[in-house]
């Protein structure tokens, strides 16, 4: 770990140009001692009055600071939402849920493990070094949306749920705005550590959920043990039926991407239709059409057309009636 | 006085089941644990020695070659280099130092240096920062990059297997692969050391402290008595403490370069490169049987591999020779030289994973000749050691296989991918669980107080096993004190030296060098009140004989001290010594993702006497948990291009996390070996972990249909072959 000033802010205003952000810690601390991030500066911002969940017209507004745990708790969150909670308590472990928070879960960073090695070169942590990933070992890598430059995938679960309830994120800072989740995150292109829309600047001050949509929610996360791994695919799903058909479907999907990933094709094509396995393989071979894989993350492809037919058969009840 | 044993003979005198105190066997809490828990046991990083300096290794970033230049490291007390730093860790029991000289590299990841500070944090910056020059070798990294090494004395061949394949009823000729594993302990290894002036003190996390001291001694090219070693508390070893490693060696350098005490501890990612890891293992099994079952042939072909440099190799095929008959029999063991980090003992080498593949194969016989798995096992157990024809010491596989069907339901097994609840196919499977025993030399000190209370001394280590409360009991029982009046001290080479911890022989071999010193006491107290020892009968601080009854301080004059010394002797050889089990389990298998839920696991185990029966069902269930990591999570994934270790931390290493834990039951068969001391004893450490990843396995097959022989049996190889 490189030496580091360390600021507490106690408001929004009180944040020192230039210095990188810390809430629970519980990615950026690793990163540290490893020195694969080593800011000069951090500003400690978890003294901020951004730690509560509260309604927000017909939708909700989620503190920044609010925790993993806590949301997942949240009465509103499991009544309306629950796909979020389900993707929530799918993450990490309790004690690291304790700690996450809203804000930081959105920054996870990758866990490619040549990015974590200094030994390796990588695009993400030392733009134009190259990929050691690309020819190792890539058992957990992209296989969508991937470029020359990285293969990597955004790791988390609370976002892939966040995506598929088209949530926002609030910036503070300079330029407040609302960024939607869909760009928040970024495509790996030939800038790999470019992984989010934020500005230098910028701070993460909520994210708002749309008013619920009702629905079945679904969080399916397929990993190598039972808990506390990362996905090896993930799809939030949240499906309306309005009578015998699917009234309307939102995807997406963890754990293929570096960022999480949906297909408004996949969702056109369910939506109106009535479930059958046909449908499904169809919707698993559009979402799959531009899927490439890199050597041992090859299996990635089917499992996620599985895993995408069986939360779909149980999301419309075909499971169910089977 | 010393009472010394070999053990040459057998023991039928079942003395600790006619003790008067009736503590052994007894389900005792560790007697540790309440420091454990309040974080009062102190481990080898946690001392805290003034003016202590912190060191870190700095590692190789290439796979082979040489260190050309490494720069300066600002901020830290010094750079130390070395010829005496080792290149990977001593294997268990050797008595020499392993490789050492830190400019040439073997494998990547490798201790090159050690930078200190008065800082760890300090001291990993700049290792983590220092510039290294190197000349780069082009070596092979892969088993199947080169021609392997077939030692002649691990080659075996009785009549004809090719022939009996030819004409067997029915046949399995298939390829296993298990992937590199690591142990993963709790605790990384960390060391403190101390000199004082030619003498030098070292605390660390080690299991086997009387090779160890050798190992040290030799590494730092001073005389034995010089070094003591101190290790009272070990956060976990699975073999990876079995011989000294870099840091332990590097705190001991520095220390006395820079005349002050240094610690050196290995953060998460450098155990992964530095410890021992068991090689990856390619394995053919051949298995020939006429049309009842009756096995006619058997062959074990295993690949392994380690560097060029180290003697060690995985013993896949141990159990082999003598868990079945069969009159055709082959044995193949060879070695690939690659340069991936060393490969050492893990949990159970051998069996875990060669009994595991082996018995993955006997359901695949079974299934192909229509037999019951159990039935084809029952019907194949040998009467002595085939081809030897040595006798068995104790033998009770037929028994744990019969108890264990009975226990689990094994009745109510239906054809393959028959059970069906929801998307989940339900299956069953079992294994048998066999594993090779053996004592170690191994000494103790026994002193009885006048105040009725006793010390037990043996630089035995507890790793976690329950070493402490085991020698008390025995130490108990044999005195007639209450347990809580002898206090246990383990882990110091001051005192008499002992097996160690490892191979699954501590418990035995050093709880038969305190039975033995406890028996020179007895025979001390039965002089002192005039009757033979025989006759003697302790109990609540009591000594009685015929009509004369008196306590123990009217018999003891300050303290009588007795030491035991115990040998393995001729039944080690006149017999087949090994612990014999079953193990059972029913999963539940993702039709949609091939992911595999354990819901219940059963082990039936014999493993002679039977010295604390909640310590002993502990190991069990973490050999258990062990077999499901075999069987479905663990793998050190190697970089192909350069060796490198890719999973490095528990995150991505997967060992099972407590939801992959079904419950799990234990049952101990009532047995008493005669052949292996008058503790009528043996291993129980690993027993639980060989064969358990096997009976998941089959219950996979039984579940859903696929056959996973490239373990472990992830969603991946799962959905493979299921239906689209």
């Amino acid at each position: 770990m490189r030496d580091f000033s360390f600021h507490r802010a106690t408001s929004l205003d009180d944040l020192p140009a230039g210095a990188t952000i810390i809430a629970g810690g519980t990615n950026l601390l690793d990163l540290m001692k490893h020195e694969v991030m080593a800011p000069g500066s951090l500003v400690d911002i978890t003294r901020l009055d951004l730690d509560r969940v509260e309604a927000e017209g017909q939708g909700l507004r989620i503190g920044a600071l609010v925790r993993n745990s806590d949301l997942a708790a949240h009465p509103a969150v499991r009544r309306d939402y629950p796909v979020l909670s389900r993707a929530l308590l799918a993450g990490a472990s309790g004690q690291l849920r304790n700690m996450a928070t809203t804000g930081g879960n959105l920054m996870q960073r990758t866990r490619c493990p040549y990015f974590y090695d200094r030994r390796m070169a990588c695009n993400k942590r030392d733009p134009g070094a190259g990929c050691s990933a690309i020819g190792g070992v890539t058992r957990n890598h992209a296989i969508l949306g991937a470029s020359p430059h990285c293969i990597a995938t955004y790791p988390g679960d609370m976002a892939v749920a966040l995506r598929a309830l088209d949530a926002e994120v609030e910036i503070g800072g300079p330029s407040p705005r609302r960024i939607p989740l869909a760009d928040f995150h970024k495509l790996p292109g030939d800038t790999p550590h470019v992984e989010t829309a934020l500005q230098p600047g910028d701070i993460i001050t909520a994210v708002i959920l749309p008013a619920p949509v009702g629905g079945q929610h679904r969080y399916r996360k397929v990993r190598d043990r039972a808990s506390y791994a990362f996905a090896l695919v993930s799809v939030a799903a949240v499906i309306g039926m309005d009578g015998s058909r699917i009234g309307h479907a939102a995807l997406a999907f963890g754990g293929v991407a570096h960022k999480p990933w949906r297909d408004p094709e996949v969702e056109r094509l369910l939506t109106g239709q009535e479930p059958s396995d046909a449908l499904f393989a169809e919707a698993a071979d559009i979402l799959l059409r531009p899927a490439q894989a890199h050597g041992e993350n090859q299996f990635k492809i089917p499992l996620l057309r599985r895993t995408l037919i069986a939360t779909l058969r149980d999301a419309t009840g075909m499971e169910a009636k089977a | 006085m010393t009472r010394h044993l070999r053990v040459d003979g057998p023991n039928h005198d079942d003395r600790l089941d006619h003790m008067a105190q009736g503590v052994i066997g007894q389900p005792l809490n560790r007697l540790e644990g309440p420091l454990k828990v309040a974080g009062r046991a102190t481990y080898a990083a946690e001392a805290r020695p003034r003016n202590l300096a912190y060191g870190v290794l700095v590692q190789a970033a290439i796979p082979a070659g040489k260190v050309l230049e490494i720069g300066d490291a600002p901020g830290a007390l010094a750079v130390i280099r070395d010829k005496r730093m080792v290149r990977f860790a001593a294997q268990g029991m050797a008595r020499k130092a392993p490789k050492s000289g830190p400019d040439g590299i073997d494998y990547m990841g490798q201790a090159i240096a050690l930078v200190v500070a008065d800082t760890f944090e300090a001291a990993r910056h700049a290792a983590q920062n220092l510039s290294v020059r190197y000349a780069r070798e082009d070596v092979p990294v892969n088993p199947e990059d080169v021609t392997p090494e077939l030692p002649p004395k691990k080659q075996s061949k009785t009549g004809d297997l090719d022939k009996a394949m030819q004409e067997a009823a029915f046949s399995v000729d298939q390829v296993w692969h298990t992937p590199s594993q690591m142990a993963a302990a709790m605790e990384p290894h960390a060391a403190i050391a101390e000199w004082d002036g030619d003498r030098v003190t070292i605390r660390a996390g080690l299991q086997m402290l009387s090779s160890n001291k050798e190992q040290m001694a030799d590494a730092l090219g001073i005389r034995p008595d010089k070094l003591r070693l101190l290790a009272p508390y070990v956060g976990g070893g699975f073999g990876s403490k079995l011989g000294i490693n870099a840091e332990s060696v590097a705190a001991a350098i520095a220390a006395q370069k820079l005349g002050r005490p240094v610690q050196v501890s290995m953060t998460r990612q450098q155990v992964f490169d530095l410890a021992h890891r068991r090689s990856e293992t390619r394995q053919r099994i051949r298995l020939a049987c006429d049309a009842d079952g009756t096995l006619t042939g058997l062959g074990h072909e295993a690949l392994v591999s380690n560097l060029p440099d180290d003697g060690f190799s995985e013993p896949v095929t141990q159990a082999t020779p003598f868990t079945y008959q069969a009159a055709h029999r082959q044995v193949v063991h060879a070695i690939a030289r690659i340069h991936r980090s060393c490969a050492g003992s893990v949990r159970a080498p051998g069996e875990a994973v060669g009994v595991t593949v082996f018995e993955c194969a006997m359901d695949e016989l079974a299934e192909a000749a229509g037999i019951d798995p159990v039935d084809l096992r029952l019907r194949n157990i040998p009467e002595a050691e085939p081809v030897t024809g040595r006798p068995f010491s104790s033998h009770k596989l037929t028994e744990a296989l019969q108890e264990g069907a009975k226990l689990f339901g094994w009745s109510d097994r239906r054809p393959a991918k028959e059970r069906l609840e929801g998307e989940w196919y339900i299956g069953i499977g079992m294994a048998s669980a066999v594993r090779v025993n053996q004592l170690v030399e191994s000494r103790a000190r026994v002193t009885l107080v006048q105040d009725g209370s006793a010390i037990v001394e043996t630089d035995m280590t507890d790793i976690g096993t329950g070493t402490y409360t085991i020698l008390g009991q025995l130490a108990a029982e044999m005195l007639g004190l209450p347990a809580d009046r002898v206090e246990v001290k383990l882990g110091d080479t001051q005192f008499p030296p002992a097996a160690g911890s490892g191979g699954s022989f501590g418990a035995a071999s050093s709880g038969n060098s305190v039975f033995l010193a406890c028996e020179e006491i007895r025979r001390q107290i039965a002089k002192a009140i005039g009757c033979d020892e025989g006759d003697l009968t302790l109990q609540d601080g009591m000594a009685r004989a015929g009509n004369v009854s008196k306590s123990l301080s009217e018999v003891v004059e300050g303290t009588i001290t007795g030491e035991g010394h115990l040998e393995p002797g001729k039944t080690e050889k006149s017999h087949r010594q090994a612990t014999w089990g079953s193990h059972w389990a029913e999963v539940a298998v993702n039709r949609w993702t091939g992911e595999v839920r354990v819901r219940r696991m059963m082990g039936v185990f014999a493993c002679g006497r039977v010295l604390n029966e909640k310590t002993a069902r502990s190991q069990c269930l973490g050999g258990m948990t062990f077999g499901i990591g075999i069987a479905l999570t663990e793998a050190m994934e190697h970089d192909r291009r350069d060796g490198h270790a890719v999973s490095r931390d528990l995150a991505e290493y997967h060992i099972p996390c407590h939801a992959d834990v079904p419950p799990l039951e234990v049952h101990f068969l009532q047995e008493r070996d005669a052949y292996v001391g008058p503790l009528q004893a043996k291993g129980l450490g690993e027993l639980g972990i060989c064969g358990a990843g096997a009976a998941v396995l089959n219950a996979i097959y039984n579940a859903c249909g696929v056959r996973v022989r490239e373990l472990p049996a992830t969603p991946d190889k799962i959905i493979a072959g299921l239906d689209p």
